[in-house]
């Protein structure tokens, strides 16, 4: 979706993510002491305990990147110039802290529900 | 192949033997009554006999952690604390055992608070009993300076990689001077070899230790650590035997018996308390009473089994534990019913707490549990043994 690097990983983040994954995915054993390839932040997926997911509306956005800076899970990305970010919810925990510091309230909190 | 026996003090004498097992990292901070171990270890290195990065820190978590990461770092690492201090580190010692790190930490026992006390009884450590740490409990300095080596040998065994904790009581062992014969050097160089970490962080190959895991593999890790423990127990009696071998005492091992063999009241207990009770079976036996000990000296992994085979001859057994499950009752005298329990038998079990906060229990108390266990009386369930019940307030106002 975006061409960013967040992660550094030399690559856009959806590449290297699904890389990353399938590298983790063909370990079968577990090690001893659980020692784990580098990488084990992006592929153990943590978003599945999200009580509340944010809408980002896109329409008063000033891309003031509020939300991208103070997100705890680094999990906001969006290009300042297009004034569009969005959140990755495989790794967004549903804080809201995104919402609450938005200075146009352009990003709603919704139940999440399947 | 006796060595020279110098008169040290307990807890000099431990420091003196942790430098001979040529840690590479200590890090430490002060809490009576571990102090003078990790002091007597700062001035060995500042004397510059032994080559080791001691690292002052800001409080016993930072302790545990700087050996954390030093043993994950491939070093070999070691700490020592007490009471409050171990609990403080208690978060990070999950860990370590977790990422399986063969640190080895002293444990100088003592009381938790409130209300506060210096003085020693063995809770601490059964605070953290569950947390995959191995437990040794030292009877005397000779044993609690030998069991570091042991302590080492156990932890860094490839069938074991698990942290592991020489408890010797606060004050009783660690303040009092002794006839030591402190570990030869050479003997302690041959006996631990050098050492090579198993696990280690690696900059040319990178790994992520203590990762987040995931519901579908975090039971098979968590239970990797009760497996290696289990595992440990055999490894306790090799490293046991070849410390023997090579240094031509007995020390460590799963448990003592003393004179238990033909006994019909069992006393169980561990640490120095066991000394007493020695003495006080002696003279119970020219009585005539047929009395014995069976001395616990690794307590994590519970030595069911040689338990189980020391003890099932009894007619009566009396466990005497400087701890207790507040809301529940005791620590150890469940677990020495449970295999008496899995086993079909039912020899009465009394559980006796002693010493909290430091009391003593002296050879009349010993005695009185004795004399109470072999006159036949109804099990136990679990006393506080002696309690002053008139310095207690009226807690229920009468109706």
């Amino acid at each position: 979706m975006f061409a960013s690097d967040p992660y550094g990983v030399g690559a856009s983040r959806y590449e290297s993510e699904d890389a990353m994954t399938s590298k983790l995915l063909s370990v079968e054993k577990l090690s001893i002491g659980c020692v784990a390839p580098p990488g084990a932040s992006l592929s153990n997926k943590t978003g599945a305990w999200r009580a509340r997911r944010p809408i980002f509306k896109q329409k008063d956005c000033t891309g003031c990147r509020a939300c991208e800076m103070v997100c705890p899970e680094g999990c906001v990305f969006g290009d300042p110039k297009q004034k569009q970010f969005d959140f990755d919810p495989d790794y967004c925990k549903g804080c809201g802290i995104c919402a609450v510091e938005c200075p146009v309230q352009d990003i709603d909190m919704v139940m999440e529900e399947k | 192949m006796a060595g020279k026996q110098e008169i040290l003090e307990g807890a000099m004498a431990v420091g003196h033997a942790v430098a001979r097992c040529r840690p590479e990292v200590v890090a430490a901070y002060p809490i009576t009554p571990q102090t003078h171990i990790t002091e007597e270890l700062s001035q060995i290195v500042a004397d510059g006999d032994l080559d080791a990065e001691f690292v002052k820190v800001e409080s016993e978590f930072g302790a545990a952690s700087v050996c954390l990461g030093a043993s994950a770092a491939g070093a070999r690492a070691y700490t020592a604390t007490s009471s409050q201090g171990l609990i403080l580190m208690s978060e990070v010692l999950w860990n370590m055992a977790g990422m399986r790190l063969p640190v080895v930490l002293a444990c100088a026992n003592r009381s938790l608070s409130a209300p506060l006390s210096i003085w020693c009884d063995h809770q601490d450590a059964e605070a953290i009993r569950d947390c995959g740490i191995i437990q040794l409990y030292a009877e005397d300095s000779q044993e609690a300076c030998d069991m570091h080596v042991l302590a080492f040998k156990v932890a860094e065994d490839r069938r074991v990689l698990l942290p592991v904790m020489v408890n010797l009581d606060g004050f009783l062992l660690t303040h009092v001077f002794e006839p030591t014969e402190l570990p030869d050097q050479e003997l302690t160089d041959a006996f631990l070899g050098s050492y090579e970490a198993v696990l280690k962080l690696d900059v040319d190959n990178p790994a992520t230790f203590g990762a987040f895991t995931e519901p579908d593999k975090c039971m098979e890790g968590r239970w990797m650590v009760h497996d290696a423990c289990l595992r440990s127990l055999e490894v306790i009696q090799e490293a046991s035997a070849e410390f023997e071998k090579v240094f031509g005492r007995a020390s460590g091992g799963l448990l003592e018996k003393y004179k238990s063999d033909d006994a019909e009241t069992i006393l169980i207990a561990k640490g120095s308390i066991c000394g007493t009770i020695k003495d006080v079976v002696d003279q119970a036996r020219d009585e005539g009473v047929k009395v014995g000990l069976v001395r616990i000296k690794t307590y994590r992994p519970f030595p069911t089994r040689a338990l189980l085979e020391a003890v099932k001859g009894a007619k009566q057994i009396a466990v005497l534990e400087k701890g207790g499950s507040f809301g529940a009752g005791g620590v150890m005298t469940p677990e020495v019913k449970e295999p008496l329990y899995d086993a079909g038998l039912q020899i009465p079990v009394s559980g006796f707490c002693i010493c909290l906060g430091g009391r003593e229990v002296h050879p009349d108390g010993i005695r009185e549990i004795i004399d109470r266990a072999s006159s036949g009386e109804k099990q136990t369930a679990y006393e506080y043994f002696r309690l002053k019940k008139e310095l207690l307030p009226d807690l229920v106002p009468e109706a």
